[in-house]
């Protein structure tokens, strides 16, 4: 008991053990059952989240292709300064891997692949590795650079080597500056990519419009929609809410697919138009396969992420509020805008925030109704990974991508407070 | 036509012949007519679903009335929307903006009125020392006890200078002591700024403290409207009587009718006087009512009313015992006796006399079975 009264900052169970280690003590099993509770999820989480993530990003940076297809070139080439051409010698040890790859070839490790590498750079450039290492073999005696040039003259362009030189290390930025649209020049300068190669800064400019365009029209039509719903008797606005909801039932196919049936141009839309005379048989709209489809369709597939956040914020929000507004002198607007709008924010935020990132990333609508014009960036990554096949640029588009979701993350957070945030 | 005019002439407020039906089927509010004077403290008392909120409601322009006319100041306010009406309202949750700082909150219904900052921030000082709160002027509602966000609600409703406030069931979230205190607090307010005040409530002890005259509801009915002690002195009703108060009831007919007072026959048999309230004549069932304070144990002799009864509970509550007996079949009869040392001791299962004066004694309309 003196021990308590000398020491008094801890405090001691009756056995002497210090009070904090007693409790630890009796909620270590609690905490680890809780742990193993979470622990499929914890795993899933790992499997399908972090570690593609991780995944992406590395790729987006490291690319060992060079390394893999000339590794003693890689090597050596690194010593060479970048003036006129590299030493023979390195050269020659370029001739010889060359050919050993094409002897060898390994998945992976193939000529083929240096040259589509090294295409990606300088676009055009692929014919002139598989031809020279037909003939890689052949070449055995120097000055090997005259060698090459008699082969192809493209080998006289010291671009071509200073690239080399480039691809074969590991980490690379080339990624990056490509899916901004910048690339470098023979002096390991950054510059801005030609005039009709710059595609993906705009593309992404594009898909944030579009995005916003879409979160806009979006929360003008749920705002009501939700007001309604919150202040509908129970079984009117049940009902109402499963209509809400049908669109998460049905398959999104088949929605984008009846989309189509409206919009096409020998659609039903068009079809009322022509009958009601407002256009003429000639120009019907063009109302799909452009920009025009994907908001249309697109607003329709996120509506639903709008409406319920801000249904949820909606129904805590009692009509006594509005009531005591009017009573205190305040117009239907006055009341509205400075009452219950205020009181609304934090499911606008949600809304805003939850159908904006869905939409910024959006792929299958796109593709399906967006024609060339109303492709977005998601589509271009797609197009990377599945036909392309230049796996590390869709990686570096989709970290930029996720940058400017995290960064407009935290932006609403400086702004509106994640706290604030009313999911449902 | 004539009467009906020099009515509202002197009446503030008046409802005339409201009827109110939500859904067309039942009537929530039958043929209403109540005249409220200019300053005056009327409360709307009467179990919940009576229709209380409903006829506030209907005053304040939340609701139409389905029949008949309401009158504000002489002027029939049917078509005048809410928020023209200038009236003042405190919510039974205060209904206080919770994104606003309490500052904030009292000068809404200046700044919609386009008043000046200066003489914003002038009103909302005055109305913070009236509630005795100036010290919470920065904070939001959320930050508020209990008691202090209903003064501040009280505070909003009177800060633009109504001539008429409304209050639902104002004081129904706070705990018993905290009720009591703000009862005589919005008495005292309601007094000093002379404002006219409707308000609502269930428990018919706030009405009785608070009121100046007290509309009895029952199914959308007004059963009586007086002042409180004439409401407890004088039922009209066998409803009032059982809803104000304490109350014992007897069931009996009426033998024989004399200058106001009847001769009542009880269903076993005693002979009892009591006041000619609302009987009919010879032969009518009637309910007596009785308080239990007016009610004597060992009554001296020359009482006009002894009956018999069997003590069955005794309870000691200090400044009083509390007596239940069963006397003439009824064992829920309540007899409330002095804590006095010269009285002889009461034993449960015990005998006794009791007795009372005629005119303590109320002749109400029957009610059945008790
Ligand atoms: N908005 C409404 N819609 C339909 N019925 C209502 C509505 N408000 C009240 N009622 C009904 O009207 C009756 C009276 O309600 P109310 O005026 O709130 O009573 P009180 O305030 O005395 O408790 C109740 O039966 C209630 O169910
Ligand atoms: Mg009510």
């Amino acid at each position: 008991m003196s021990d308590t009264q000398n020491s008094n900052d801890v405090l001691v169970a009756y056995d002497g053990t210090p009070l904090k280690q007693q409790l630890a003590k009796t909620t270590r099993r609690m905490k680890l059952r809780a742990l193993l509770l979470t622990l499929p999820l914890v795993l899933f989480i790992i499997i399908a989240f972090v570690l593609p993530i991780g995944d992406m990003l590395i790729r987006s940076f490291h690319n060992p292709t060079g390394t893999n297809v000339v590794p003693n070139f890689a090597e050596v080439i690194q010593e060479w300064d970048g003036q006129d051409y590299p030493p023979d010698e390195m050269i020659k040890v370029f001739v010889q891997d060359l050919a050993l790859a094409r002897k060898n070839r390994e998945v992976g490790k193939t000529v083929g692949n240096l040259a589509t590498r090294v295409n990606y750079e300088i676009p055009g450039s692929r014919s002139l590795f598989t031809k020279t290492a037909r003939k890689a073999d052949k070449i055995t005696e120097g000055p090997y650079l005259d060698a090459l040039i008699k082969l192809d003259k493209k080998w006289a362009n010291e671009n071509v080597w200073v690239t080399l030189k480039r691809v074969t290390r590991d980490y690379t930025l080339s990624f990056y500056l490509a899916a901004t649209d910048r690339k470098y020049d023979e002096n390991e300068n950054i510059i801005r990519a030609d005039e009709l190669y710059r595609i993906y800064l705009p593309l992404l400019y594009k898909t944030i419009a579009l995005s916003a365009l879409i979160t806009f029209l979006c929360f003008l039509i749920a705002y009501p929609v939700a007001y309604l719903l919150s202040t509908l008797p129970l079984r009117t606005s049940n009902l109402l809410m499963i209509l809400v909801l049908l669109p998460f039932w049905t398959s999104l196919l088949v929605r984008t697919s009846a989309w189509i049936a409206m919009l096409q141009t020998e659609g039903i839309i068009n079809n009322i138009f022509v009958y009601l005379g407002f256009i003429d048989d000639e120009n019907r709209i063009q109302m799909i396969y452009n920009a025009t489809g994907t908001v249309i369709a697109m607003v329709h597939i996120l509506l639903p992420f709008m409406i319920l956040p801000l249904y949820s914020v909606m129904k805590t929000i009692p009509p006594s509020y509005m009531r005591a507004a009017k009573s205190m002198g305040a117009s239907n607007f006055m009341a509205f805008r400075r009452v219950y709008f205020p009181q609304t924010i934090p499911g606008i935020a949600a809304g805003v925030l939850l159908v904006f990132i869905l939409a910024i990333g959006y792929y299958i609508t796109p593709a399906l109704v967006g024609g060339s014009d109303g492709l977005l960036i998601s589509n271009e990554i797609a197009r990377h990974i599945q036909s392309s096949l230049n796996w590390s640029l869709g990686a570096a588009l989709g970290t930029i991508l996720l940058v400017v979701v995290l960064a407009l993350y935290w932006l609403y957070n400086k702004l509106v407070g994640v706290d604030n945030l009313k999911f449902g | 036509m004539a009467e009906t005019k020099s009515a509202t002439d002197e009446s503030f407020v008046r409802f005339e012949n409201i009827q109110k039906s939500y859904d067309g089927e039942v009537l929530v509010v039958k043929d209403l007519n109540l005249d409220i004077q200019k300053g005056e403290f009327v409360t709307m008392l009467g179990p919940s679903g009576s229709g209380k909120t409903t006829c506030l409601m209907m005053l304040a322009g939340f609701e139409p009335a389905t029949h008949g006319e309401i009158f504000l100041d002489n002027r029939p306010i049917n078509t005048v929307p809410p928020h023209k009406r200038g009236i003042g309202m405190v919510f039974q949750n205060y209904a206080l903006f919770p994104h606003m700082t309490v500052a904030e909150n009292l000068a809404f219904p200046l700044q919609v009125r386009n008043m000046s900052r200066s003489e914003q921030e002038d009103r909302v000082k005055k109305i913070l020392d009236l509630v005795e709160l100036p010290q919470m002027a920065g904070r939001r509602p959320a930050q508020l006890s209990g008691g202090q966000q209903q003064r501040i609600a009280v505070a909003r409703a009177l800060v633009f200078e109504p001539d008429l406030v409304l209050m639902d069931e104002p004081l129904g979230a706070l705990d018993k002591q905290l009720r009591e205190q703000m009862q005589y607090e919005i008495k005292h307010i309601h007094e000093s700024l002379g404002v006219t005040v409707v308000y609502v409530t269930h428990d018919q002890s706030e009405a009785l403290t608070m009121s100046d005259r007290v509309a009895v509801f029952e199914d959308g009915v007004i059963q009586q409207l007086s002042s409180p002690e004439e409401l407890y002195e004088d039922p009209k009703n066998s409803f009032v009587a059982q809803f104000i108060g304490e109350n014992n009831k007897l069931n009996g007919t009426v033998e024989k009718i004399a200058k106001g007072i009847c001769q009542v026959r009880t269903d076993d048999g005693t002979l009892l006087h009591a006041e000619q309230v609302n009987v009919e004549g010879v032969g009518n069932k009637t309910t007596l009512s009785l308080r239990p304070e007016r009610i004597e144990i060992d009554p001296p002799k020359g009482t006009k009313n002894v009956i018999k009864g069997r003590i069955e509970e005794l309870i000691y509550l200090g400044d009083h015992i509390r007596v239940r007996m069963n006397v003439a079949g009824n064992d829920e009869f309540i007899v409330k006796v002095r804590n006095r040392a010269d009285k002889r001791p009461l034993k449960e299962g015990q005998d006794t006399k009791i007795g009372w004066l005629a005119e303590d004694c109320k002749a109400l309309d029957f009610v059945g079975q008790i």
